[in-house]
């Protein structure tokens, strides 16, 4: 081989690489048994403070839920663990169907026509959405309206997507207690897309009816970021007129994890799928007229249509999307329903005790909310987050450090598997500690 | 392979039937194998669009692959094909007759000259099937 690339000796392939950065000094300790290695790397585990040693009542896009012990074993067999992708229908019926039925689920879920196969998290999902309208409106318009009551780290991925493009992001620095009124006033003409979060990421429910039908007498599409869990309670996005719906799978029966991986949901209508990013799986019959599942419309995708594609992945979150199909199956449109209503109440009677307290109150108490709410505190968050951790509690998300001046607000999550003594444990310590 | 005497040929395997100031342009049947079934038209172009020889004015769409169909000359767009959309397959077995794909008015006759004929065009597809 070497003789065929006219190169003496293999050092020389790497010449391109400085002298010094060539055979670095790793300095890696002495070699481990595995009994020993398994010891060490269990000792480093333990020092992780995690939802199973502490009450946590930490949100902002990733949720503890309860998981189904069905999830873990049907996931855990070795048929689904490929990393194949299923090109080939003849030997990927397992992995195609299981797709299918994942697309089926996100369908019904957000009230749309067409699922993607997954995309990696919430974030890409509707960096993605950005890039879907472009292509569908021909990138004839120029503005995208980004709510600031989008997570601040999925707004941080558009801005990476849309970085050197054309594209114009407006709305963020809207004031945070305007409601979809003053989206309203920023659509015009040249607005490709207007996208906000449902529930917003400090748990408000607003009312986007009026939203679709202005951005959609201006010629302009409406994307909804939503919390799948929510929507076992709330009108699905399709029935207020969403175009394009995202979102974070994770709370359906996947774990938290460190923050990933997680599940990247987007759905359109069906006159858009052209234009949809990602894997597409459809249902169809073979030469003898039995039923098969294979990836269609593929000619969609960038390893066909290059740089005219919507998007540059062509993957998804395989194992992630089987979790959130079985979990989404076990429990049913009525367990659904009831993870999402006792999140509800559980979140209200929070609100609703830590709202009496001396000192603290609820920042947007008007607002109609769904499992997490703003907490404003009579001390920074991040100090209140340290005593309460000293009780073994893990408060909520520190809102100062992405929006300046809410430095006393924290941002409180309350799901099914929150006691009620653990809710008035967090009442209670929340009260000695801002005594001072 | 079907190469129609009377139309004028591009590299990019599109016909132009020359009527007048006028002309109807195609995919060539050479394009439609290539292609396979065509499942998807769709016209980026619109009637009264000035489109540059060269400049894409529609992509069709095949189960394996996806193309763009260019200008054979500057022209004027008069009318594009509607029964393409709903019947995309139709360039698979008409692509010289009921799957035109648009009717245009030339700016400049001159063009038509670079065009390749029949003849210099089968040598051409030949050449790449070698």
């Amino acid at each position: 081989m070497l003789k065929t690339i006219g190169v003496a000796e293999v050092s020389q392939l790497f010449a391109g690489i400085p002298a010094k950065a060539r055979y670095p000094k790793l300095n890696l300790p002495e070699p481990l048994t595995e009994m020993e290695a398994r010891g060490e790397l269990e000792s480093i585990a333990a020092a992780n403070d995690s939802t199973y040693d502490l009450v946590s009542f930490l949100g902002a896009g990733a949720y503890s839920h309860y998981i189904p012990s069905g999830v873990d074993s049907i996931l855990r067999r070795g048929e689904y663990y490929t990393a194949y992708t299923p090109y080939q229908p003849e030997i990927s019926q397992g992995t195609l169907q299981a797709i299918f039925e994942y697309q089926s689920l996100i369908v019904a879920l957000t009230g749309m026509e067409v699922s993607n196969a997954s995309h990696y998290d919430g974030a890409t999902a509707l960096a993605e959405a950005v890039n879907m309208a472009r292509v569908i409106q021909r990138g004839a318009r120029k503005k995208v309206i980004l709510s600031p009551g989008l997570h601040p780290q999925y707004r941080a991925t558009v801005h990476t997507y849309e970085h050197g493009s054309d594209v114009q992001l407006l709305g963020e620095d809207l004031d945070l207690s305007a409601g979809p009124e003053a989206l309203i006033e920023l659509i015009d003409e040249d607005t490709s897309l207007v996208a906000v979060a449902y529930p917003d990421f400090f748990g408000r429910i607003y009312d986007y009816t009026a939203l679709a039908a202005a951005a959609h007498a201006k010629g302009a599409l409406l994307a909804v970021s939503v919390n799948p869990t929510a929507l076992g309670l709330l009108r699905p996005p399709g029935e207020f007129g969403a175009d394009i719906v995202t979102g974070e799978g994770q709370p359906l029966g996947i774990p938290l994890s460190f923050g990933g991986p997680y599940l990247g949901i987007l759905a359109t209508k069906q006159e858009y799928v052209r234009s949809l990013a990602g894997r597409l799986v459809g249902e169809t019959l073979d030469n003898r007229g039995q039923r098969g599942y294979v990836l269609t419309l593929s000619t969609r995708e960038q390893h066909i249509k290059r740089e005219k594609a919507s998007s540059n992945i062509c993957t998804n979150q395989g194992l992630m999307m089987l979790a959130a199909t079985v979990y989404t199956s076990l429990l049913g449109k009525q367990g659904l329903r009831q993870v999402a209503e006792s999140c509800y109440h559980k979140a209200h009677y929070a609100a609703a005790q830590i709202g009496k307290l001396k000192g603290f109150s609820l920042a947007y108490g008007d607002t109609p909310f769904f499992h997490e709410f703003v907490v404003k505190a009579p001390l920074p968050a991040a100090e209140l987050n340290r005593r309460l951790l000293e009780r073994g509690i893990i408060g909520g998300y520190a809102l100062g450090a992405d929006y300046p001046g809410l430095e006393d607000c924290s941002l409180l999550a309350v799901t099914e598997v929150n006691s009620k003594e653990e809710i008035d444990f967090l009442v209670e310590s929340l009260k000695e500690v801002s005594r001072g | 392979m079907n190469f129609p005497a009377e139309l004028k040929y591009t590299t990019n395997d599109e016909w132009i039937r020359v009527e007048g100031d006028s002309g109807v342009v195609g995919l060539t049947d050479y394009a439609q194998d290539q292609l396979s079934d065509i499942v998807y038209v769709e016209f980026s172009g619109a009637p009264g669009q000035q489109i540059a020889k060269g400049a894409g004015f529609a992509s069709v769409e095949s189960v394996k692959a996806a193309a763009d169909v260019y200008m054979p000359v500057d022209g004027e767009i008069l009318e594009t094909n509607a029964q393409l959309p709903t019947q995309p397959e139709s360039i698979n077995s008409d692509p010289y007759g009921a799957a035109w794909l648009a009717k245009i008015k030339i700016r400049d006759a001159t063009q038509l000259d670079g065009l390749m004929d029949a003849a210099a065009y089968e040598a051409f597809c030949q050449e790449r099937q070698a």
